[in-house]
């Protein structure tokens, strides 16, 4: 007891200012074990007291691929750049999952966690944080469900291999990750002001989703059009997925890089309100 | 023994009227009623000539250059009225909201406890909780692994721990939380009147476990309504009023100071401005008799009284069904006994627009001391509030009768008297 009283201690500053970029980022290493307890509660909640219990994890996007694949595959009749259609439009219903339901769930960040947040301190980011790392096991989960059915298309001969390309998928889904957590903290951090903006995200993000390559390949986009891409960080990444996938696209990978940074200063915009609103959301909630 | 916590010039403001959630088009509304000079409906005044919703630029000062030095080892007593900037203090100091200007430098590992059980899912088991909990409080895995057995041992919840925590009693809930709080090891432990919950063996449990913490050098920050712990656990005390900090030395002379502070603030009732409700009856003066003479005194142990709360009516109404409560407290708010019209099935109707409500208690069971009397009216079936004050009289008793004996009990010996007949067999 008496080294440890000795020892240098931990001292804390509590002021009004704070520097733009100071994420405290030592503070979040020492919560990591608090990120994998909120995981492990979110999953040990989610799906107690359900039938299906961790087949919740794939039945959605399976069944929104089926759906995809008659409207988009047989009624609109959009050409897959030769793909089998229900392959298709799987990697990349799986991807968008990912990607929106970590920015609906970190939008909630400070909304949700107002009981937790004005009774105990403890870095706040650990909440978005953990959001992102227990979608990170269901889509875990469902790539090896898409792979399981790839596997089934490639021993009837309808696909080829996929090609090197494949082993960026880790890089594609950190992308989204950083994007889905950096709009997720903006709109988190809004949203303690005004109430509209936790609407806003909800129908903005299905209306997202039109935009982002999901449902139809980069090569069917007007050139005309291309500019829309080139502005939405989520379309190359489900495109360059597909293409590591199925071997053709026809998007310059330019666009991939054109991405990447779009995500990289979103997401340190939306850190930085999100740090700067964490100190004072108690009294505004 | 050297400053843990240095305090300086620590201010905190919040702003009235923003403190809701906001809608943007009410935002919008509002920029609108601006650029056309129009009056917006939120300025609009009320009958009183009070704007009917706070203007955006009213502020609230909750605390105002606050200066304090806690040394290591330290047991602090904060101390003062609801709304004198107790709560927000400890919240700057746990980081939850961060101050408007000043500064606190806090040497050593912080665990705050405003509520116990922060961050329970019903749907965990208690051991899942244990260390979901333990984590939200910062510690580690490891250290949680080390203590878990004492933990559980604590909180004598050991058979259940391996059931969700959803099919605990309230009770049980409690005492797990505790445990794992209590078994945090900081260096500085800010308390916030949890000791409020549990059962009074559990209570002295919690308190023998705070005065522990504090023998080991450790600096506990304790805010708590009731006197006798600020008294027994504490070695320093600090009063606060009205966001201010008013006096600083031992737990006993902060409680004296704080007893004679709201003893001396005597304003009437009827010029009192801190009511709530809407004001069509306001209770005028509050007055106490001995023994059916009409005259307002000091009551004795035992003696038959009257509460008479002189009334006057600011608006013609009618009332359907009035209920007239008021709180018999201790001098630091600490509810003693209540009582209301409708308990005996009494109830007023048409008032005339002055007159009295008046309780009669017999054989007052309060021991000698001074009390202090809330009272809150409402009326009909919505329990609509018309009028509330807090500490709006004071209550004197005085020694008498109540044993045959003619003994008299202390306050610390209890806040109430019964009567009692003893045998042998």
């Amino acid at each position: 007891m008496a080294e440890s009283t000795a020892a240098v201690k931990k001292e804390t500053i509590i002021t009004s200012k704070k520097k733009w970029f100071d994420f405290q980022w030592k503070e979040l290493w020492n919560a990591r074990e608090l990120i994998f307890r909120f995981v492990h509660r979110d999953f040990v909640s989610g799906y107690k007291q359900t039938i299906l219990g961790p087949f919740w994890f794939i039945v959605p996007p399976l069944m929104t691929t089926v759906v995809y694949t008659f409207i988009f595959g047989q009624v609109a009749k959009i050409p897959t750049d030769g793909a089998p259609q229900f392959l298709f439009f799987m990697p990349g219903v799986i991807l968008w999952g990912y990607f929106s339901s970590c920015l609906l769930r970190t939008s909630n960040t400070f909304a949700g966690s107002a009981g937790l947040f004005g009774k105990v301190y403890f870095p706040r980011l650990t909440v978005p944080l953990s959001i992102l790392t227990s979608n990170l096991l269901t889509l875990g989960i469902q790539i090896v469900i898409f792979f399981v059915v790839f596997l089934c298309y490639y021993l009837k001969g309808a696909v080829a291999l996929p090609n090197l390309w494949i082993l960026t998928l880790p890089l594609l889904v950190l992308t989204l990750a950083i994007l889905g957590l950096g709009v997720g903290s903006f709109v988190s951090s809004l949203t303690t002001y005004y109430r509209d903006f936790a609407m806003i995200v909800s129908f903005g993000v299905q209306l997202w989703m039109y935009g982002s390559c999901v449902m139809y390949p980069f090569s069917q986009v007007p050139e005309s059009l291309r500019w829309i891409i080139a502005l939405n960080p989520v379309a190359p990444i489900i495109e360059w997925w597909r293409y590591a996938c199925f071997g053709k696209t026809s998007m310059n990978p330019a666009y991939l890089g054109l991405s990447v940074i779009t995500t990289l200063i979103i997401c340190c915009i939306g850190m930085v309100i999100f740090r700067r609103m964490e100190n004072t959301f108690m009294d505004t909630v | 023994m050297s400053t843990v916590i240095k305090i300086e010039n620590l201010s905190k403001r919040y702003r009235l009227g923003v403190i809701n959630r906001r809608m943007l088009y009410d935002d919008m509304q509002r920029a609108w009623a601006k650029l056309t000079k129009r009056e917006h409906l939120a300025t609009k005044l009320g009958q009183d000539g009070q704007p009917l919703v706070e203007k955006r630029g009213d502020i609230l000062w909750a605390l105002r250059d606050i200066n304090l030095d806690i040394q290591d080892g330290d047991i602090l007593g904060i101390i003062g009225r609801n709304g004198s900037g107790k709560s927000t203090l400890l919240k700057i100091l746990s980081r939850i909201t961060a101050p408007t200007t000043g500064s606190a430098i806090i040497r050593g590992r912080v665990a705050s406890l405003l509520e116990v059980g922060t961050g329970f899912h019903d749907e965990l088991t208690g051991r899942e909780n244990v260390f979901l909990n333990g984590s939200i409080l910062g510690m580690r895995d490891r250290e949680i692994r080390q203590r878990f057995d004492e933990i559980v041992e604590f909180s004598g919840v050991e058979k259940f721990i391996d059931t969700p925590v959803k099919r605990y009693s309230s009770g049980m809930r409690v005492r797990l939380a505790f445990a794992v709080a209590a078994h945090l090891d900081p260096d500085i432990l800010i308390v916030d009147e949890v000791l409020a919950v549990g059962d009074a063996a559990f209570q002295s449990k919690s308190l023998n476990k705070i005065s522990s913490v504090s023998r080991d050098g450790r600096t506990v920050l304790f805010v708590s309504h009731q006197s006798s712990a600020v008294e027994h656990l504490c070695t320093k005390g600090v009063v606060l009023e009205s966001g201010n900090l008013v006096f600083q030395g031992t737990q006993m002379e902060a409680l004296d100071h704080y007893v004679q502070s709201i003893q001396t603030k005597k304003v009437p009732l009827s010029e009192r401005t801190d009511r709530r409700g809407t004001g069509s009856l306001r209770i005028q003066e509050i007055e106490a008799y001995r023994d059916r003479e009409k005259s307002s005194g000091v009551l004795s142990s035992g003696s038959n009284c009257d509460i008479v709360l002189h009334f006057k009516q600011f608006q013609e109404r009618v009332y359907h069904s009035l209920k007239v409560e008021f709180c018999i407290t201790s001098l630091y708010d600490a509810p003693i006994f209540s009582h209301h019209n409708r308990l005996n099935g009494t109830e007023f109707a048409t008032l005339p627009k002055e007159g009295s409500f008046v309780c009669s208690i017999p054989r007052l069971p309060l021991p000698q001391g001074t009390y202090r009397l809330k009272y809150a009216i409402r009326a009909n079936m919505d329990y609509e509030m018309v009028d509330a004050v807090d500490g709006a009289a004071e209550i004197h008793v005085e020694g008498g009768q109540f044993f045959p004996t003619g003994e008299n009990l202390r306050t610390h010996q209890g806040v109430s008297l019964v009567d009692a007949q003893w045998h042998l067999e």
